[in-house]
């Protein structure tokens, strides 16, 4: 009898090490042509490095990485490439200024460049993925779905036997979603073998063959396409959260609570359903718009109203003018035009500061830049909103010894995890630095507080303790604007859930029962057609 | 009074747009192409006084221009071999080596001048001008246009070469794409770093022969800090420009033409202080700069070096 | 605790090596430089001491490095905000022209002390007025500020030789210059000393800009905004006035020197005189970490160093630029010596991952080339 063929790729005990943290501990998987193998596990569990690793973009300590059955080495994207490796980024590649043949024309040899193999070349696998796209369209005119239909041409471009997908769906509508689903079946058809890489549970169960469990940078668990056929939707999951939490998960709050966190079902509101028609109006938006030259830094005429003690959610495609109401609201970025209103007074014309001592807050989507500044200690990160103000400043003079306490009382509180209260904020890790955030803008008479992402790139736990937080928030009688592009995380959330597209809020859907999320999902979807 | 319209005065300004127009050019396009990769070569000013420098030194002692172009070049690329290892490669202050380059390019000119040439000030022997025969007899044009140093066709033919390369030529896109989005080049296969280099070593051989020209054409010698600001000059020709390589050559051109108008008042009776003159041009790219301030463009990569894998 | 303090001495000795070091790289560089034109390094270092420092030529140091030290502190308050004030040499040009060109008829006129104060606002005023260019593209369209802040300085150097030959000419001379301010009306000496009090000035301007970055609210903001402008406009501030605030103080400095050099030093400007102390500065202010008071002793060196230096390069026939050479070397290991300190600090390797594949690469090809 003949040996079985070797797999498409073998991974043989890759380790990857950065300082202070083993990212790929020993791991060790098969991918096989013609089948969807997905990759499962929380943010930071490993799959971005393993990624890297199989795209040339970093070299593995240890280990050895085998292509039908011959060790290879991957130093650089150009080998990868070579060897038939594809690879499409979770962020997308394309260069915005340049046209779609461009873009599949770059890193191309020779001197001049091959204009009609190009376009030849786009032919064919529009066919193969089934989308029509103009190559003379610069790539920032494509909708989301299309850019990422080019960035699977990308990766096809010199042919390609592997494809990885880096979380693919983050960006897309329902609709898109299921399209690209139609893609990835017509190229495992092909004889392709593909890595399909998401943190969402229900996802992998309906796109893969198999799926492969990381967890903190080991592999946990393996489901084989055999076992995965012969389980039911309810015992693969199971077997797989148990994977994905292992000893974790009674801390999680139980297997239910685990499958929540891991999107694995539909999400369900926890919140407590209040009567708004009794409570008085919080925060207003009377036909606010902005000016700004990119889709996110634009809202049309927004009217929206939140009461006290209420969570109001905005779903949408991310980039599509949530940080413009983000920022409307905050008193960052003018209102070209309408009126925001904070306990029925017109702030429009305060800026961040004033609004600020109103008790109007805003915990930014971007962390790392905008939120904090890395370079300075944890104690001024904390206190960076009441810069001059007393206590803590005299006569324009700093008082070292009040912040410090001022900062050490909010870490204790917040469980903010740094050596001390002068670590400078940029050592920390994402979870501590959104704790950071929250504690400074939740506390001290904070009324209503806008939220951009609040949980994107966290681990399970930390999301966890976001959302308790903001619940509790909304519970004392806070008022809360939830931006948000996890539909779970709304829906868990939110006592309304309003759709913004293209800086349009085009509905606003109650939250109250079961079929909320296809509510907003239609919505969605409406706004998308509208668009392209 | 002269008059305005008269063969010879006309003749005047156009060699005077022309001798201030080429130079500029010159050193324009090398930033272009460096500024395309994201590369911003502030060190740009002591590239041409090395070029002009070098330039000066190799025609006096070859006795061809030539070769003192060439050689122009090379010192030019050969500075800018700091700008590259220092900032391509590693990743160090772009705007700190700028500075740099331009104060040890500039001194060390100086030094070498006044050590050996400041006593005798030699002119360099350009071989005259390049006569195309038949044109050259059309008046006006042909003892200006057409009777240029054989250089000056050459540069006419760097600037479409440079022109037709970044816009139709796979190394071209890919300095575009190391501009505009190093990460894409780097994930597209292509490397961030040789595509800079190679575009930070041009930029540089530009910049030399822009400062050659300047002193073995334009002035016949070298002086030292000659150039006088004309590097932020091309730096500002290029923000204008962005990227389109017409633009290169009309924006300067503008700026030979204000270098032309000097020259011809102070031929007329009018009685303008020669430092209003040299002003001039420099209050000329001011306004320019201050009028279209809305469309000056950087690419958006422009100075930030690219590590793989940060974000 | 033992362990603490030798680390704490450890930081110490590595900021001092970093500060350090790439002067003493430079100088070396500059010999081997001066040997290679056919001086002898020993002699030229040796003239410079002995110029800089020797005799009463200290003194002379000090009086320089009056309008050195406030243009450094000038270029310490933008710096810090991440932006790039170049056009020192232009706007000290023309507070100097205003300060010399208006200096004679306000100290015959006025009280002696209030004429001190009123050119000194004056010098100070001209040159912020200049820097509002281009903080203004700046703030109102993003545009580069390095270029513009040094065509503006051309703009500048020669706005100075026309006013200096137009308007403030002295009408008895024929050379152009300005009226000379007569010596007795010139700044007072610190007693006991041949050094005008625009020293005393310019170190207690230092500490009190030392005073306002490191504890007041205005600082924090600053290294806020230097750090981030996305969270300085999080925060609540504006980055519009803070850039034109910080330019008209870097400018409002840079004049207080060249009004405190006028007034103490020269007495008259004569035109195509442009000393470059700002260019000279940017290194050293780097080397003091943007400290004002940290960069006290540096201005000291380079003050004995250009005093020393311009006598040295006239005796042993070397162009005076020779220092600006120097200069830029202590740039260029400044930034190598960052470098080193930052990797070694994180345990990474000193080349890019890509430059060592550029460098394996070859390697690798001639080994199995030999194996084949």
């Amino acid at each position: 009898m003949d040996q079985p063929a070797p797999p498409l790729i073998a991974l043989r005990g890759i380790t990857k090490a950065f300082p202070g943290v083993i990212a790929n501990d020993d791991i060790s998987l098969d991918i096989q042509r013609g089948q969807v193998h997905c990759l499962l596990g929380e943010n930071g569990a490993g799959k971005s490095t393993l990624i890297s690793i199989l795209a040339g973009l970093q070299s593995p300590d240890s280990g050895r990485i085998e292509l039908d059955g011959e060790t290879v080495r991957i130093g650089s994207p150009k080998a990868a490439m070579d060897l038939g490796i594809g690879v499409v980024h979770q962020h997308s590649t394309l260069v915005p200024a340049l046209t779609v043949i461009e873009n599949l024309m770059l890193g191309e040899r020779g001197l001049l460049q091959n204009r009609a193999r190009a376009i030849a070349r786009l032919d064919e696998l529009s066919g193969l993925l089934g989308a029509r796209i103009d190559p003379d369209a610069h790539a920032s005119d494509l909708g989301l779905g299309q850019q990422q239909q080019v960035e699977i041409a990308k990766a096809m471009w010199t042919g390609t036997r592997l494809l990885i997908l880096d979380e693919p769906t983050s960006m897309l509508t329902p609709q898109a979603i299921d399209s690209l689903a139609e893609s990835v079946e017509r190229l495992t058809a092909e004889g392709l073998g593909i890595v399909f890489i998401t943190h969402k549970l229900r996802e992998a169960y309906t796109m893969g063959d198999c799926v492969t469990v990381l967890r903190a940078g080991r592999n946990v668990g393996h489901i084989s396409t055999e076992r995965m056929a012969e389980l039911s939707e309810q015992e693969a999951q199971r077997t797989i959260l148990t994977a994905m939490f292992g000893d974790d998960l009674a801390a999680a709050g139980g297997l239910e609570e685990a499958a929540e966190l891991a999107g694995a079902t539909e999400a369900e509101r926890e919140t407590e359903a209040v009567d708004f028609a009794t409570r008085p109006v919080r925060l207003a938006l009377r036909g606010v718009s902005t000016a700004g030259s990119t889709l996110d830094a634009v809202v049309h005429d927004i009217d929206l109203e939140i009461h006290a003690g209420e969570i109001l959610g905005i779903a949408g495609i991310d980039g599509h003018g949530q940080t413009a109401l983000a920022e409307v609201v905050a008193g960052q970025r003018p209102a070209a035009s309408g009126a925001v209103t904070l306990d029925d007074v017109d702030v429009t014309g305060l800026g961040v500061r004033g609004r600020q001592t109103r008790g109007l807050r805003y915990v930014t989507d971007d962390r790392l830049h905008e939120g904090t500044v890395g370079s300075l200690s944890v104690a001024l990160n904390l206190m960076l909103k009441r810069i001059g103000q007393a206590p803590f400043w005299r006569f324009g003079q700093i008082d070292r010894e009040a912040v410090d306490t001022e900062a050490m009382n909010l870490i204790a509180e917040y469980g903010i995890r740094t050596p001390s209260s002068a670590t400078r904020a940029g050592t920390l890790s994402g979870g501590n630095i959104q704790k950071i955030l929250l504690a400074r803008e939740l506390g001290g008479g904070a009324n209503v507080v806008v939220v951009n992402k609040p949980t994107y790139g966290l681990d399970l736990k930390t999301v966890r303790l976001v959302h308790d937080l903001l619940a509790e928030f909304a519970a004392g009688g806070g008022s809360v604007l939830l931006i948000s592009t996890e539909l779970d995380e709304l829906v868990e959330l939110s006592h309304r859930i309003g759709v913004i597209s293209r800086g349009r809020i085009l509905g606003v859907v109650v939250n109250d029962g079961p079929t909320t999320a296809e509510k907003v999902g239609e919505l969605m979807i409406g706004g998308d057609h509208d668009g392209e | 009074m002269i008059d305005l319209l008269s063969p010879a005065f006309l003749i005047t300004f156009i060699v005077g747009c022309l001798v201030g127009t080429v130079p500029l050019m010159l050193a324009a396009l090398g930033e272009t192409i460096g500024e395309q990769s994201g590369v911003l070569n502030l060190g740009i000013e002591g590239m041409m006084l090395v070029g002009g420098y070098a330039g000066y030194v190799a025609t006096l002692s070859s006795g061809s221009s030539w070769l003192g172009m060439l050689v122009g070049a090379l010192a030019g690329a050969a500075l800018s071999l700091v700008i590259v290892v220092l900032n391509v490669w590693l990743g160090l202050n772009q705007i700190v080596l700028g500075i740099a380059v331009t104060l040890a390019g500039g001194g060390i000119t100086s030094v070498l001048y006044d050590q050996l040439y400041s006593k005798t000030a030699p002119r360099a022997d350009t071989g005259g001008a390049l006569k195309i025969p038949g044109l050259s007899d059309i008046p006006v044009i042909g003892p200006s246009l057409f009777s240029q140093p054989g250089f000056f066709w050459v540069t006419v033919a760097l600037v479409v070469g440079v022109g037709f390369f970044l816009r139709r030529t796979n190394w071209g896109l890919s300095i575009r794409a190391a501009g505009q989005k190093p990460a894409s080049l780097d994930a597209a296969g292509g490397s961030v770093m040789r595509t800079r280099s190679q575009a930070a070593l041009l930029g540089g051989a530009f910049a030399g022969l822009g400062g050659a020209y300047l002193a073995v054409f334009a002035t016949g010698a070298f002086t030292p800090f000659m150039t006088n600001g004309l590097g932020y000059v091309a730096i500002i020709v290029t923000m204008l420009a962005r990227g389109r390589v017409l633009w290169v050559a009309l924006v300067s051109l503008l700026y030979g033409v204000t270098v032309a108008l000097g020259t011809v008042l102070q031929l007329t009776s009018l009685d303008i202080p020669t430092d209003v003159i040299g002003m001039l041009p420099y209050l000329a790219v001011m306004i320019v700069l201050v009028v279209f301030a809305r469309s000056v463009y950087i690419s958006p990569a422009l100075g930030a070096p690219y590590t793989r894998g940060a974000r | 605790m033992a362990s603490e303090r030798s680390g704490r001495v450890r930081g110490i000795v590595e900021t001092v090596v970093r500060s350090v070091l790439p002067v003493v790289l430079a100088l070396i560089a500059g010999g081997i430089i001066l040997a290679a034109l056919g001086k002898n390094p020993f002699v030229f270092y040796g003239a410079i001491v002995e110029n800089g420092i020797g005799g009463t030529n200290w003194e002379d140091s000090l009086v320089m490095m009056a309008p050195l030290l406030l243009i450094a502190v000038g270029l310490i308050v933008v710096f810090r905000g991440q932006l790039w004030n170049l056009g020192s040499a232009g706007q000290y040009l023309l507070a100097a022209v205003v300060v010399t060109g208006i200096g004679p008829w306000a100290l015959k006129t006025l009280p002696a002390a209030l004429a001190y104060l009123l050119l000194a606002v004056a010098g100070a005023a001209t040159a912020a007025v200049w820097t509002l260019v281009p903080a203004w593209l700046k703030a109102r369209f993003g545009t580069n500020e390095i270029i513009t802040t040094l065509v503006m300085s051309t703009i500048g150097a020669g706005l100075t030789n026309i006013l200096i030959e137009n308007v403030f000419q002295d009408p008895e001379l024929n050379t152009p210059q300005t009226s000379e301010i007569p010596i007795a009306d010139m700044l007072p000496f610190i007693p006991g000393t041949q050094v005008h009090v625009g020293f005393v000035v310019a170190i207690v301007v230092a500490i009190v800009f030392q005073v306002i970055l490191s504890r007041t609210s205005f600082g924090l903001r600053l290294d806020v905004f230097g750090a981030s402008p996305k969270a300085a406009r999080h925060v609540g501030i504006s980055s519009k006035r803070m850039i034109v605030l910080l330019f008209v103080i870097s400018g409002g400095l840079i004049g207080l020197g060249a009004a405190m050099d006028m007034m103490g030093e020269w007495g008259y400007l004569r035109s195509n005189w442009n000393p470059h102390y700002g260019d000279a500065m940017i290194p050293f202010v780097f080397l003091a970490r943007l400290s004002p008071v940290g960069s006290i002793p540096f201005v000291a060196f380079y003050a004995v160093f250009a005093t020393g230096g311009t006598i040295a390069s006239q005796q042993t026939g070397l162009s005076v630029d020779f220092l600006s050479v120097i200069v830029a070397l202590i740039l260029i290991f400044m930034t190598i010596t960052e470098y080193v300190g930052t990797k070694r600090r994180l345990g990474q390797s000193y080349l890019p991952d890509e430059l060592k594949n550029t460098v394996r690469i070859p390697f690798a090809r001639l080994a199995s080339r030999s194996a084949a």
